[in-house]
Formats: structure tokens, sequence, C-alpha cells
């Protein structure tokens, strides 16, 4: 088993500090202002035509062109707009958080987080994940 | 009933032989490399995360493998072959959801977690309680998903193999389940990973052969395509508008609803789904991996939507029914009508393939949350090797696999849609689960209590909801078949009115969960919840890769 020894190295005064810090405010802020709208729109568009299929299937078997109906096209329009939000969340990704965390990682494996130059050298209790 | 046992010994299609030897031929692959896999586990991060080094496209194809399912094959073209558009709900419903998986949930457990969806659950909870909690419901959610696969397997069984009698069907099941069984102690996680990797290929290139097929018959012309399913559609039925299966009245509206709401957030709480994730070596390779499953999973749903209404017009819904496995025989019966013995012989040993690759994945799933969080953390309180955690996960896969064939062999008898089984599992999964997910990534104050509330509660309510619906007892007798499509045929104890409980158990789950955390005297862990949160969005401390 190669243990991860970083992890065990971080106390929780660096990690408090770390969230506290203003550029991990900002990278939280960054992803959340973009996971959570995007969320809320996609269940929102998602239950619309869910609730179109049920309550409103006159208005979803408009015919628009040959056997084609609107329920169809919206249908197919959730493919489409899943397609379209993977790729921008994946954008802002790249450009927008990981820079960031990339950042942020680093300076917390370097300790830079553990304010008065403390170094957590022995700190046991950091992990949480019990094997 | 002698009509029945008529139709069935003349709807075996193709030649059981063809379809025995390219099963066969996947079969002798798989297991080549399965063995060939294993001589790299090593350690418990091999045999639960495959050495976390898949690469992020490995692992799209992988959990494509795995969500992939005989319900999305089998169920979804079926339904949509019989029923028309009602069909199409569940597989937007299963695409959409993966955005939850990709915006809320997919980096941020693989940053934080270890082995099993309970390491992040009980990150900054008491242990304990939580990690059997996540547990029970990683069972719950896991049982409810194989007693889906091994029905579809005893559909097909019947269909392909030419068996019709009760002990062979039997004897099938045990055979599945014993090749899984193998699977999962030989390969661990990395050999359930190459098989869920080969069958998603496979899958993915039968469908789009088959799509082609029902495309050019049709000149490339969907219009077309839908008329002539409409023309051949159930006597009244119009299976180009919504309401076929759900919309006759109130209650089945809301039984519509339900069931988008719970496969929309089921996704996300699917244990081997999450499971999948730690496989990686990063959450930059997590997130690649989701966007590769997206796209995976989004094209073969367009290719099943073909599919269905290709079956609907070309095999007829008459013949469908009449077939045995019924609205899951649509597929198959497409193939042979399409391209004779060969192409349904590729079919049913994707199929077969399908199956087995996903109850392995359940499999490894279920042993490591129950060696990981019940045995290890919990009854040895953490006291334990790692080797003697892989070990009790070795033996739990074994008795979850014979569970499952005694399953699988009840399944066979009950002939329940397969499709709508794996929606019930997805109720408790989006119940039990995907609250304490979200609440314990993104709010600081919830606690041990509030997480208790909303597993047991949602997983309870899910579970007490099912019982008392027509799925288990009082559906009306089709005159069709003669037969209730409860599980309990002559007996009624029902008194929930909805086949799918998720309107009911997701938003009381998530109510709990919240009620549980501000009437708790827990001090929330400020600690714990700055290390989550550090970690989860950085990726420092992440479990790294194992080097070989």
């Amino acid at each position: 088993m190669t243990e991860p020894a970083e992890r065990r190295l971080l106390t929780p005064e660096e990690y408090r500090q770390a969230q506290d810090s203003p550029e991990f405010t900002e990278l939280r802020r960054r992803f959340r202002r973009f996971a959570f709208p995007m969320t809320v729109a996609f269940l929102a568009w998602y239950l619309l035509y869910v609730l179109l299929s049920t309550y409103a299937p006159d208005f979803m078997s408009t015919q628009v062109f040959g056997n084609v109906n609107l329920g169809v096209l919206l249908g197919l329009g959730q493919f489409v707009s899943t397609f379209v939000i993977t790729h921008l969340y994946v954008a802002h990704a790249n450009r927008r958080t990981d820079p960031i965390a990339d950042e942020m990682r680093e300076r917390l494996e370097s300790h830079q987080y553990a304010g008065s130059g403390r170094t957590g050298t022995d700190i046991s209790k950091g992990g949480a994940t019990r094997a | 009933m002698p009509d029945t046992t008529v139709l069935a010994a003349d709807a075996t299609i193709g030649s059981p032989a063809v379809n025995i030897s390219i099963f066969g031929a996947f079969v002798l692959i798989t297991l080549v490399i399965t063995f060939r896999a294993s001589r790299n586990n090593k350690s418990a991060a091999d045999y639960y995360a495959a050495g976390r080094n898949i690469s992020g496209t490995q692992n799209g194809l992988a959990i494509a493998g795995d969500y992939l399912s005989a319900a999305s094959f089998l169920g979804i073209a079926g339904a949509i072959a019989v029923y028309g558009y009602d069909g199409f709900l569940y597989s937007i419903g299963f695409l959409v959801a993966w955005l939850v998986a990709l915006l809320l949930v997919a980096e941020l457990m693989r940053n934080t977690a270890r082995y099993t969806m309970a390491d992040v659950l009980a990150f900054r909870m008491r242990q304990g309680p939580v990690r059997t909690a996540a547990a029970i419901s990683t069972l719950a959610v896991s049982l409810f998903y194989l007693l889906a696969q091994m029905a579809g397997a005893g559909g097909l069984v019947t269909l392909l193999l030419g068996v019709t009698g009760e002990a062979a069907q039997a004897l099938v099941v045990v055979l599945v389940g014993a090749l899984m069984i193998i699977y999962v102690l030989v390969g661990g996680m990395r050999g359930t990973t190459y098989v869920q990797i080969i069958k998603a290929t496979l899958l993915i290139a039968g469908a789009l052969v088959m799509t082609l097929w029902v495309l050019t018959e049709f000149g490339f012309n969907l219009s077309s395509l839908l008329g002539d399913a409409q023309s051949v559609a159930v006597e009244g039925r119009d299976v180009l508008a919504p309401g076929a299966q759900y919309g006759a009245t109130g209650t089945s509206k809301l039984d519509f609803v339900s069931l988008g709401l719970a496969l929309v957030l089921g996704t996300a709480g699917l244990p081997h789904v999450l499971m999948r994730f730690y496989t990686v070596p990063t959450a930059k390779d997590a997130r690649r991996s989701v966007v590769w499953a997206i796209w995976l999973i989004g094209v073969f749903y367009l290719f099943s939507l073909v599919i269905g209404y290709g079956a609907g017009a070309l095999v007829g819904p008459e013949r469908i029914l009449g077939a045995p496995g019924a609205v899951n025989s649509a597929a198959p019966l497409l193939a042979f009508e399409l391209g004779g013995t060969i192409l349904l012989g590729i079919i049913a040993g994707v199929a077969f393939a399908t199956i087995l690759a996903v109850v392995a994945g359940l499999t490894i799933t279920a042993s490591a949350s129950f060696a990981h969080d019940v045995y290890a953390s919990v009854i040895k309180k953490g006291q334990v090797s790692p080797n003697g955690e892989v070990k009790v996960a070795r033996i739990t896969a074994i008795v979850i696999g014979a569970i499952s064939i005694g399953l699988g062999i009840l399944a066979l008898q009950a002939g329940l849609n397969i499709a709508f089984l794996v929606a019930l599992a997805f109720a408790v999964a989006a119940s039990a689960n995907l609250p304490t997910i979200l609440y314990t990534l993104f709010w600081k104050r919830f606690t041990t209590q509030g997480a208790l509330w909303s597993m047991y509660g949602g997983l309870i309510a899910c579970i007490v909801l099912i019982v008392f619906s027509p799925v288990v007892s009082g559906a009306p007798v089709n005159p069709a078949t003669g037969l209730s499509p409860s599980l309990f045929q002559d007996v009624d104890f029902h008194w929930f009115p909805l086949n799918n409980p998720g309107i009911v158990s997701i938003p009381l789950s998530f109510f709990l969960g919240w009620l549980g955390s501000i009437l708790s005297k827990e001090k929330p862990d400020l600690d714990k919840n700055a290390e989550l949160e550090v970690r989860s969005l950085t990726g420092i401390g992440a479990e790294k890769a194992v080097q070989h």
C-alpha cells in the first residue's frame, strides 16, 4: 500500500487557515456560482419537460414536421442541453477553478498555510478516512 | 395456460448454438483478461479501486459499461417499442442525471474518499453509525439492481437459448452468478473494469450497427420511422405522444413524475457508480471520465430511441408482447428481424455480457462496502490489516453472489419490466444516499443525526412504500396475460397508489436531513468540515494512484 504521506502532515489549523484564505473563498465562490445555478437550471428544464409530457400531452403532440412532434423534439433538446452543459462545465473548470485549486494544492503541500511558521509534522489525527 | 407454452416454444428464435458460442467467446476472452489483470492485484487499493490508475477515458467507458445495464438496453428499447414516447422518458432521466454527478459529486468525492461512498459520508460525522447506515443503503440499492439484472438474464435465457424449463433457466442463472463471482474474486476492481470496458465497447458498437440498419430501412428518415411505428402500434395507442404508458389516470401521471424524479436524482447516489470515480488517479480524471460517460451514454440512448421505434415498426408490439420476456425481448427480436441468426447471436451475446458485467460491478461495490465500512471500520474499529479486509470483501462477494443467484431464480417467475425494477433501485439511491451526499459536501451544519435520519428515513420510506405499492400486490390483472403485474398474485395489501416512491421519499429524506441536523445537540465538527471542504475542492491529500 502506498500511504499518502502528505495528508497526515496537514494540521487542522492548516485546513482552517486554508479554508479562511481569500483564494479559497474565491475558489468556492467560482465553483458554487457555476454549479448551483446550473443544477437548478437543468433540473427545472428537465422537470418542465416531464410535467409537459405528463400534463400537456396534446401540446407535446403538436406536429412540427412529418411525424415528428414537439415532445420528441423537446426530448432531443434534453440531450442537446446535457451535452452543452457538460461542455460549459469543463470549460469553466479548466479556466476558472482548476488554476486556483492547483496553486492552493501546491501551497498546501509545502505547508504555506501553517500560520506562524508552524509546520505540522506529527499530527496523526488529520486523516479522516480510516482504513 | 396452454397458449403461453405454445408461444414460448415457437418464439425461441435464432440458433441457440450461435448465441451460446458468441457469449462463450466473450466469457473466455474476459476471463483471460481478468486473470492477467489479477497479477497486479496486491493491495486493498488494487482490489477496491484498481490501484487508482485507470485513465479517464477508460473509466468513462467502464462507467458506461456499469450504467448501460440490461435495463438500458433491453428495457428501454422494449418500452419505446411498445409504449413509444413514455419509454423515451427513462433514457432522458438516466442521461440528465449525469449532470448531477458531473457538477456536484464526482470530483469532490474522488478528492475525499478512499474506497466507498461511506468514506465521504462519515468524513465529519461519528464513524460507526454513519458507516453502518451507508453500508445498509449500499447493500439495498445493490440488491435491487442485482434483482433487475437477474430478471433480465432470466427473460433472455428463454428467448435466446431455447431454454424453457424452470430448472434449466435456474441453471443458467447459477452459471451467470458463478461467472460473476469468479470475475470479482480473481480480477477485483481492475478485472471488473476491463470487463466493463470490453462490454461497453461491444454494446455501443452493437447498438450502432442496429441503429444504422434500422435507419437504412427507413432511408434515414426519422419521420417515416415514427410513422411506421405508429401504424402498427397497439390499437388506439399513440406511441408518438406522451401518455401511452402513464397517461391513463391522475395517479399514473403522478407516477410518471415520481419516476422522473427518481431517475434524475438517483444516479449520483448509486454506490457502484460512485465507486468508479475512485479508480482514476485524480479529480480531473474523474471529470474526464464523467464527460466521456455522458457522451457515450447519451449517444447510446439516441441509438436506443431508434432501436425502440425500429422494433415497434419492424417487429410490432404484438409479437414483442407475445414473446417470452415480453417487453424486454424487443431488441433481440429486432436484431433477428434485421440480421438473422448472426446479428441476433451477437446482440444476445452482448446482452448477456451486459448483465454479467453489471452484476460484477454491483457485487464488488456491495462487498467493498461491507468489508470496508462494516467489518473494518465498525466491527474491528479500524484495527485490521488491509489484507484481512480484502479477504472479508472476497468472502462477502461470494455470499452476495449466492444471494443474487437465489433472487435471480425467484425473479425468473416474476416477469417485471427490468427498466422498472432499476427505477426502484434509483428511487432508493436518490432517497437514501443523495441527500446525505449533498448535505455532507455543501452544508456546514449537517450533523450525524441529520445523516442518520436522512439515510434511514429515505431508505425505510422507500422500502415501505414499495412493499405497499402495486408493484408488490394488488395491481389490476392484465387481460392479455391473465396475470397481475404485481410480484404476488391473488393478494392485495397495497395502499400506496404509485409504483415509484420517489416523489414522497426523496423530499422526505432531504427534509429529515435538515430536521435531524437542526434538532441535534451535536456541534458540527468545524475542523473536519474545513478539512473536507479544502480537500474536496483543491484535491490536497487525495488518495494517490498505486505505483507498480
